[in-house]
């Protein structure tokens, strides 16, 4: 058993997917032996929890619907409370193949917060119009603060190493593209180092990313806003109350 | 003004005085919450009993027609109390998210202990 997979927690945010949890949970125990599995259900009315549970998942359940942000804050406090020394965050619909998150892991070895980046080279996900253009402004930004290049700054395939989880424990984001976008800012702004990976991203189970070009234009616009108000808000205490 | 107006005025500001002080003796209203209907039921009485002081304080800010300050008071007011309101709606909501992800984390820990030492069966 690989010890770096052992200390590992899988974080799976679900909200109504007992059609693909299953699948995917035993798809993550297959291709990372070892591995430790939290599902977070985040207030699904379907038979999520009891699905992933018969996976062999951990399952924790929301009492109401929190978004992807409150789901995985819970899955990094777990994450903190039992000692886990680094949480990948894999989406439930199966869009996210397992087989990279070593290559994820591996990264964490120069970086607290590593993301799977679906346009540097594998797979073939494809946007266009005001979501591509969303993309490319939030790429360009959050390079230059990272001083590395992000090509992929909304992707939820990511691995938080030590310093991410006891962050995010305390500060993620629930708001709309908080989770990926806002968290990534507070984890810049608090000194952490980002890193990219190309992965290869799957078909989502449940149809493809929309290109409405009215839904892609609010979508810009959202985008802008998160980002604005992410780099506005007060800096995190983090590095100020962190343990002795 | 006759004295119908005169006295409209005073026993509306008294009313507005007179639910929010009742609802703050009975505990459905907290302090901070009041304080905005208290200065404007105070504001409305003031002027209510005194309508020189209203024409007063509307020449001092150069407003030609008085009646536009209270106007433009009661929109300020109402606006303060909205953005209290929804600040307030904001703290409650991380307040609440925070008891939701403790309330999932100890339930996942009450299944774990019991599926470890299962209770016993009578």
């Amino acid at each position: 058993m690989n010890l770096a997979l052992d200390r590992t927690l899988i974080v799976m945010p679900a909200f109504n997917e007992e059609e693909s949890v299953g699948t995917v949970v035993r798809e993550v125990f297959d291709k990372l032996p070892g591995v430790h599995v939290l599902v977070v259900d985040d207030g699904s009315s379907d038979a999520t929890a009891k699905v992933a549970r018969d996976a062999g998942a951990l399952v924790a359940r929301l009492p109401y619907n929190l978004g992807v942000g409150g789901a995985m804050r819970l899955g990094f406090r777990y994450a903190l409370e039992n000692g886990f020394e680094r949480v990948v965050q894999i989406d439930s619909d199966g869009q996210h193949d397992p087989t990279s998150a070593p290559a994820l892991i591996a990264e964490l070895a120069s970086a607290d917060l590593v993301l799977g980046a679906r346009f540097a080279g594998i797979g073939e996900y494809r946007v266009r119009g005001p979501r591509l253009w969303a993309m490319k402004v939030l790429s360009a930004v959050l390079s230059r603060s990272s001083k590395t290049t992000l090509s992929d700054t909304t992707s939820g395939y990511r691995a938080s190493g030590p310093r991410a989880i006891a962050l995010f424990a305390e500060t993620y984001p629930a708001e709309y593209l908080g989770d990926t976008v806002e968290a990534l800012v507070i984890a810049l702004r608090s000194g952490l180092t980002v890193k990219q990976v190309p992965v290869a991203m799957r078909a989502r189970a449940g149809g493809v990313p929309s290109h409405n070009p009215i839904r892609s234009t609010n979508y810009l616009g959202r985008v802008g806003l998160a980002l604005i108000f992410a780099y506005l808000r007060p800096a995190s205490s983090f590095e100020a109350k962190a343990r002795p | 003004m006759s004295p119908a107006s005169y006295i409209f005025g005073i026993v509306s500001a008294g009313l507005i005085l007179l639910v929010v002080v009742e609802m703050l003796r009975r505990g459905y209203l907290r302090e901070r919450h009041a304080i905005w209907w208290l200065i404007a039921g105070v504001l409305a009485m003031i002027a209510g009993i005194f309508p020189a002081t209203l024409e007063w304080a509307a020449r001092l800010l150069g407003i030609e027609v008085p009646i536009n300050l209270v106007f433009f008071v009661s929109i300020a007011i109402l606006f303060l109390v909205c953005l209290q309101i929804s600040t307030e709606l904001t703290r409650l909501e991380a307040k609440t998210r925070t008891l939701a992800e403790r309330v999932a984390l100890l339930e996942l820990r009450v299944a774990q202990a019991e599926s470890r030492h299962p209770r016993d069966q009578d």
